[in-house]
């Protein structure tokens, strides 16, 4: 693919209708001017510091790793004002929107944390806000839906195609399209036209970008690998994005398996799909032989998306950085097993990272150093999660 | 018709005899395949009768983004008969097969012309019988290598001109545009719920000056009066898409009662391209 804006390798570009372009382009000069404006990188800072509680911890698990030769470091993002790793990227983006004179905000949202996160930011610079969100995934993060809407945040289901992330996101193009002058699209993840791979990615750096400190801080030493889970990717571009130009230092995807890489009940882009084009940029997507976009699957609502920042294709097809697909079966195992060990309660999207990590500890027969992005905490989940575990009641 | 004639394609023959008639046209949307593959071909054919100048042929996709509700409904219902995009190819060939004349443009998504190939897509096109192919989601600052494939098999590639397309833009569109170029009557996706806007007469004067195809327009027209108001704005023809695909819609299970209805809408709409006086 030719790409004239925004190319990752072959990946990436603005392939929007036109009547986006104006809206896009303004908004990459906006960010790169922004980028390079030291007053703008202050209160961007300020706020992640004394609004949102930067930076997180890392946490090296006490009782996780026993009986393996792995250590293992959580980067605490569920500790994040909002509850997520998403508040980071809203907080620049909002911040973006009021220096454009932008004065309402859309947003999408799958497992409702980006939603929560734009509702947050809505609510703390004053602009009207709409989430859109799957009615499929309003049903399992109700009090997600509740959340943004306490906030002052007008929640609006979607009830087109597979009534899910992909949809929602659909929904909030149409809506820029007629918008534009007005409104900001805080897109939630590194996927989409130019800018916002790169724009999101800029905002999340942070993550990986204070991990290598403080590795090098607890250990004297880069980890052996970063592990994060990928819907889009934007927790995941955070955490490598500092980790790229570090040769020895493995970057590993967690895609969602859901039922399994043999069934059709899954989200595994990277490893399944081919390249194609959706939501404004050319990267890899689940698509049947037609190029018609399939459902996704995944228990985590933050991971069930067909598509994949186009960055992740770059790195998945120069071989930087590999995704493997963790089961909706192995996730719920994670989940229960970070809850007994560390008494933390993750996200479903980061008990992806964490049972990857702990698959390759569980194998490795030298010692090695690994930090998991936490990306979220897991209390949205507890409903939904319920059913499928059984405790025993002590 | 000699060969001269035969070479300049249909739409500019058919902007041509329409001028000199003092004329615009009249170019309604369906989606190929909306509700099944039979009832869509003679829909289309009723379209013909009663009087269309031109066809707009939508393929129908999974995330239709430009796309306004009565449209995605109407991809929907063409997925949910099976359509594929051979058979999209499949009906635009048998309309060409009794219509030689009828210029017909399909309007299309960029995935459906990856997982084939752009290439091969175009070539597949043109054996069809299309004159056209508006990509909704490729703007023209991604647009080279589409337009290249789409010229080497015959194509015309047209491109949409939005409302708020800056000068230079709608220069640049002008350039790159051919058969005609699609002047968005208003911002944001389709659908006939929202009128197109106020007069667009200097965009238009603008296209014209910078050497454009003929301009058409879109989004928005649902009535007769919405297309003298296009062809007075100095527009050559109009296209109605949401309007005429909710007759479909309206009628689903009465083929008959669909085609009567498709048939005055064509008629009325037709009427607004005669210049009064």
């Amino acid at each position: 693919m030719e790409i004239s804006n925004g190319a990752f390798g072959e990946f990436g570009g603005m392939f929007v209708p036109e009547i986006l372009v104006p809206t896009l382009t303004e908004l990459a000069a906006a960010f790169e001017e922004a980028l390079r404006d030291p007053a703008f990188m202050a209160e961007f800072d300020g706020l992640l510091r004394e609004y949102a509680g930067r930076e997180t911890p890392l946490y090296r698990c006490r009782n996780l790793t026993a009986g393996t030769k792995a250590t293992i470091y959580l980067k605490r993002e569920d500790l994040l004002h909002g509850g997520a790793h998403k508040t980071n990227q809203v907080i620049g983006q909002v911040l973006l929107a009021r220096r454009m004179g932008k004065t309402r905000l859309i947003a999408e949202t799958g497992a409702g944390q980006h939603g929560v996160a734009t509702a947050l930011a809505g609510a703390l610079f004053k602009m009207r806000t709409r989430v859109y969100m799957g009615s499929k995934d309003m049903e399992r993060q109700a009090p997600n839906v509740w959340r943004m809407r306490l906030m002052g945040t007008e929640v609006m289901p979607v009830e087109t195609g597979s009534r899910g992330l992909k949809d929602a996101i659909n929904e909030a193009l149409r809506d820029w399209s007629a918008s534009y002058e007005d409104t900001h699209y805080l897109l939630g993840t590194v996927a989409g036209p130019h800018p916002f791979p790169t724009m999101v990615r800029e905002f999340q750096r942070v993550i990986g970008r204070e991990a290598k400190r403080q590795i090098m801080v607890a250990e004297g030493r880069l980890p052996d690998a970063v592990f994060a889970c990928v819907g889009g990717g934007s927790n995941a571009i955070g955490m490598f994005a500092d980790f790229i130009d570090e040769p020895s230092v493995r970057l590993i995807g967690a895609e969602p398996a859901g039922h399994g890489l043999h069934t059709d009940k899954h989200g595994s882009t990277l490893e399944k799909g081919r390249p194609g084009i959706l939501h404004g940029s050319y990267s890899y997507v689940l698509q049947d032989e037609n190029g018609q976009i399939r459902e996704s699957h995944s228990i985590s609502a933050g991971l069930d998306y067909p598509g994949v920042g186009p960055q992740h294709s770059y790195l998945h097809r120069t071989g930087r950085a590999q995704y493997i697909g963790i089961t909706d079966a192995e996730a719920l195992d994670a989940f229960t097993l970070l809850s007994r060990e560390e008494g933390i309660i993750p996200a479903l999207e980061s008990a992806h990272a964490l049972a990857l990590a702990l698959k390759f500890a569980m194998e490795d027969k030298e010692p090695r150093l690994y930090v998991v992005n936490l990306s979220g905490r897991g209390d949205k989940d507890v409903d939904q999660v319920m059913p499928h575990i059984k405790l025993e009641v002590r | 018709m000699s060969g001269s004639e035969k070479k300049k394609g249909r739409y500019a023959r058919l902007f041509a005899r329409l001028g000199e008639a003092g004329e615009g046209a009249f170019i309604p949307f369906v989606m190929l395949g909306d509700p099944n593959e039979g009832e869509s071909e003679a829909i289309i054919e009723t379209l013909i009768e009663s009087g269309a100048d031109a066809l707009e042929l939508g393929m129908p996709f999974s995330d239709p983004i430009a796309d306004g509700p009565v449209i995605q409904t109407a991809a929907n219902r063409a997925l949910e008969a099976g359509i594929t995009p051979d058979d999209c190819f499949r009906i635009a060939a048998n309309i060409r097969s009794r219509h030689e004349d009828i210029p017909m443009g399909l309007l299309v998504y960029a995935n459906l012309l990856i997982g084939r190939g752009p290439e091969s897509f175009y070539e597949r096109a043109s054996a069809s019988g299309l004159d056209s192919v508006l990509v909704a989601d490729v703007p023209t600052v991604e647009a080279s290598a589409f337009a290249r494939h789409a010229l080497a098999s015959g194509i015309d590639p047209v491109f949409i001109v939005p409302p708020n397309a800056s000068d230079d833009k709608i220069r640049e569109i002008a350039g790159l545009t051919k058969g005609y170029a699609y002047f968005l009557g208003r911002a944001g996706v389709t659908g006939a719920d929202r009128e197109m806007a106020a007069p667009v007469s200097s965009r238009v004067e603008l296209l014209k000056r910078a050497g454009s195809p003929p301009v058409v327009i879109g989004f928005g027209i649902s009535r007769p009066l919405h297309v003298r108001a296009a062809i007075e704005s100095g527009a050559a023809g109009a296209i109605a898409g949401s309007a005429t695909v909710a007759i479909i819609a309206e009628n689903l299970g009465d083929p008959e009662k669909t085609r009567e209805e498709v048939a005055r809408f064509v008629r009325v709409m037709k009427s607004g391209t005669r210049r009064l006086g």
